[in-house]
């Protein structure tokens, strides 16, 4: 554990079940964690250790069973539905591993989705979008729909959706898990930079070891428990 | 405003399914519209009936005559103020395409009776005083291009003359206008005694009386007391409100209403299942697509407006477009060449049409925008 006030993320004691059929199945164990301000984190560990599902309650998509989370200072499993969407619109930006980008949409209409939900007028979202866009690098390409996009080109717009709101916390599950090497590379460098020149917190789930490499710590998740290293 | 890019993106996604669930909307709407026309149509002289007057017809079926003798009589009942008869005539202009009612009436009490016929004075006066001469209604004037002065020859079928000629001639003296909307404008109306001295039979007998009592809270009394003075005679009569005779007459092809609300209840619900499929389906494609909006931060109530405001938008395209052509080709007229003559469709069924637009595109919308609104997030993006 690091001080209280450098924490954003902080998770005590978080359980996480699901029903499959009859059988009750424990995903998370009285998880502790947390996560510091301007941090990047990796967590890793194998299929179905719950990786996801952690990011999941971190980002407000899904609730404990118990527990607390705490995100800069709201413990987010105390807000309702209604609550917990605006709250992640202001806070939180998610990149997903397939994109995940609206295909009826221009990138640019894609990147200013979550500004929708802001009071700004039009022209002061297109400000945005614009910016958003040239930090990931792909300006030129703002006219284009997603199947116009390499895997690569889609995830940075991807990106680009996920911090054009300006949230602390990026949370990202398997950024690179559907792109080669290369464009995998130009995202983890452009994650990097986000969270070294921009100071964004975040926390990414990865199966691959050389993206974890990227991140400032890393962390394994294994039958609902964490720890610094990959048990055995 | 500003979500409307991703409602008309959304339904931009299968664009042949988008356009062929919108072009069966719009084919219903065409439909609604002309059925109601034809509803007006059929009821037309139900909403333009005077309370105040009765229409006096043999008892067995209107195609049976009465003696013009009956008009004298009719006049002493209690509460009868005027009486006057009518024939059905039943001509052919040209050809029998070209259909339009034409009436054998007593012109000065005729159009006593029916102060709704609006005819200049001077064109009454030259009406009176001509024997052979006819007054029509305006859309039957302007359908034909006749102008006053003209000579109109009109072949009978029911009626011909001493002579065993069928062709009759009038001279046009006057074309009336409706006082309000639905008064019949189609109408072709000439003098009894013109045509009782020159026919061949049945001289003496007319097809049905019009009488107007003093009040019309009366009618029904005054009703009993003509079947009465005429029972058992050799031409009993069934008296009755000129309303109920209208109705009456259009209920010989059967409930109108009824067959019309049946007819498009069918349609409607048919659509319904249609655009409530598309609606499913397309919410179904795109479940994680949802589950991403509601990742970025749009609440469920959002999700749900999503839904229901793309339903409601294409039905509102399909249907508005629908309902456009529809007053568009009504506007064109009658296409019964005259079976029709109050052939339009009204205002209240046109406002009536946009509900059932937007009530079709809710209703299609509910179950999908709910289904989408009780996604859960994690849920949806789990499917990926």
């Amino acid at each position: 554990m690091t001080e209280d006030r450098e924490a954003l993320v902080r998770i005590v004691d978080v359980c996480r079940r699901y029903k499959r059929g009859m059988e009750e199945i424990h995903i998370l164990e009285g998880l502790n964690l947390d996560v510091m301000n301007g941090e990047f984190l990796a967590l890793m560990g194998p299929s179905g250790s719950g990786k996801t599902t952690l990011l999941n309650l971190i980002g407000g998509l899904d609730r404990p069973d118990k527990g607390s989370i705490s995100i800069g200072g709201d413990h987010i499993e105390e807000l309702s539905d209604r609550q917990l969407a605006p709250w992640r619109a202001r806070h939180v930006g998610f990149v997903f591993q397939l994109y995940n980008l609206l295909p009826v949409l221009t990138a640019e209409r894609n990147v200013e989705l979550p500004l929708l939900l802001t009071p700004l007028t039009r022209s002061e979202r297109k400000v945005h979008v614009d910016a958003a866009l040239s930090v990931v690098g792909l300006s030129h390409r703002h006219r284009h729909y997603p199947r116009q996009l390499s895997g690569g080109e889609q995830q940075r717009v991807g990106i680009a959706r996920a911090i054009v709101t300006d949230p602390s916390l990026l949370l990202c599950d398997e950024p690179t898990g559907d792109l080669d090497r290369k464009a995998g590379d130009e995202i983890l460098a452009l994650l990097q930079a986000l969270n070294r020149d921009h100071g964004k917190t975040i926390i990414m789930v990865t199966h691959d070891p050389h993206a974890s490499h990227r991140a400032t710590r890393t962390l394994y998740l294994n039958k609902g428990q964490l720890s610094n290293s990959l048990a055995e | 405003m500003k979500y409307f890019h991703l409602i008309w993106s959304n339904l931009k996604r299968r664009k042949l399914r988008t356009l062929l669930t919108m072009l069966s909307i719009l084919v219903a709407f065409v439909l609604y519209g002309y059925l109601c026309a034809i509803g007006t149509g059929l009821n037309a002289g139900v909403e333009v009936a005077g309370a105040d007057r009765l229409i006096v017809r043999h008892k067995i079926s209107i195609a049976q005559l009465l003696p013009q003798s009956y008009g004298p009589r009719i006049s002493k009942i209690p509460g009868v103020a005027e009486v006057t008869h009518s024939t059905w005539f039943g001509g052919v202009y040209q050809d029998a395409t070209k259909f339009f009612p034409q009436m054998i009436v007593e012109p000065e009490k005729y159009l006593s009776l029916y102060p709704e016929f609006l005819l200049s004075s001077q064109h009454k006066e030259n009406w009176f005083r001509n024997r052979a001469g006819a007054i029509v209604g305006r859309k039957t004037a302007d359908r034909f291009g006749w102008k006053i002065g003209d000579r109109i020859p009109i072949q009978a079928t029911v009626w011909p003359k001493m002579d065993d000629s069928r062709t009759w001639e009038f001279d046009l003296e006057g074309i009336y206008d409706g006082a309000r909307d639905g008064t019949d404008t189609t109408q072709f109306l000439f003098h009894y005694d013109y045509f009782d001295e020159a026919r061949l039979y049945a001289k003496g007998m007319v097809g049905w009386y019009i009488v107007r009592v003093s009040d019309a809270d009366i009618a029904t009394e005054a009703a009993q007391d003509i079947d009465r003075e005429f029972a058992n005679s050799p031409y009993e009569t069934k008296a009755e409100t000129e309303g109920a005779f209208v109705q009456g007459f259009a209920k010989q092809v059967g409930d109108i209403g009824k067959i019309l609300t049946a007819i498009l209840s069918a349609v409607f619900f048919t659509i319904l299942l249609v655009a409530g499929n598309t609606m499913a389906q397309s919410v179904r494609e795109r479940t994680e697509e949802l589950g991403v909006l509601k990742a970025l931060g749009f609440t469920n109530t959002q999700v749900l407006l999503f839904v229901l405001a793309e339903s409601c938008f294409l039905a509102g395209l399909g249907g508005v477009l629908g309902l456009g052509i529809a007053w568009a080709m009504i506007s064109r007229g009658d296409p019964t060449n005259g079976a029709l003559p109050m052939f339009y469709l009204p205002k209240i069924d046109l406002v009536i049409g946009l509900g059932i637009v937007f009530l079709l595109g809710a209703a299609a919308g509910i179950l999908p925008a709910w289904y989408a609104m009780k996604l859960r997030v994690a849920e949806a993006l789990r499917r990926m």
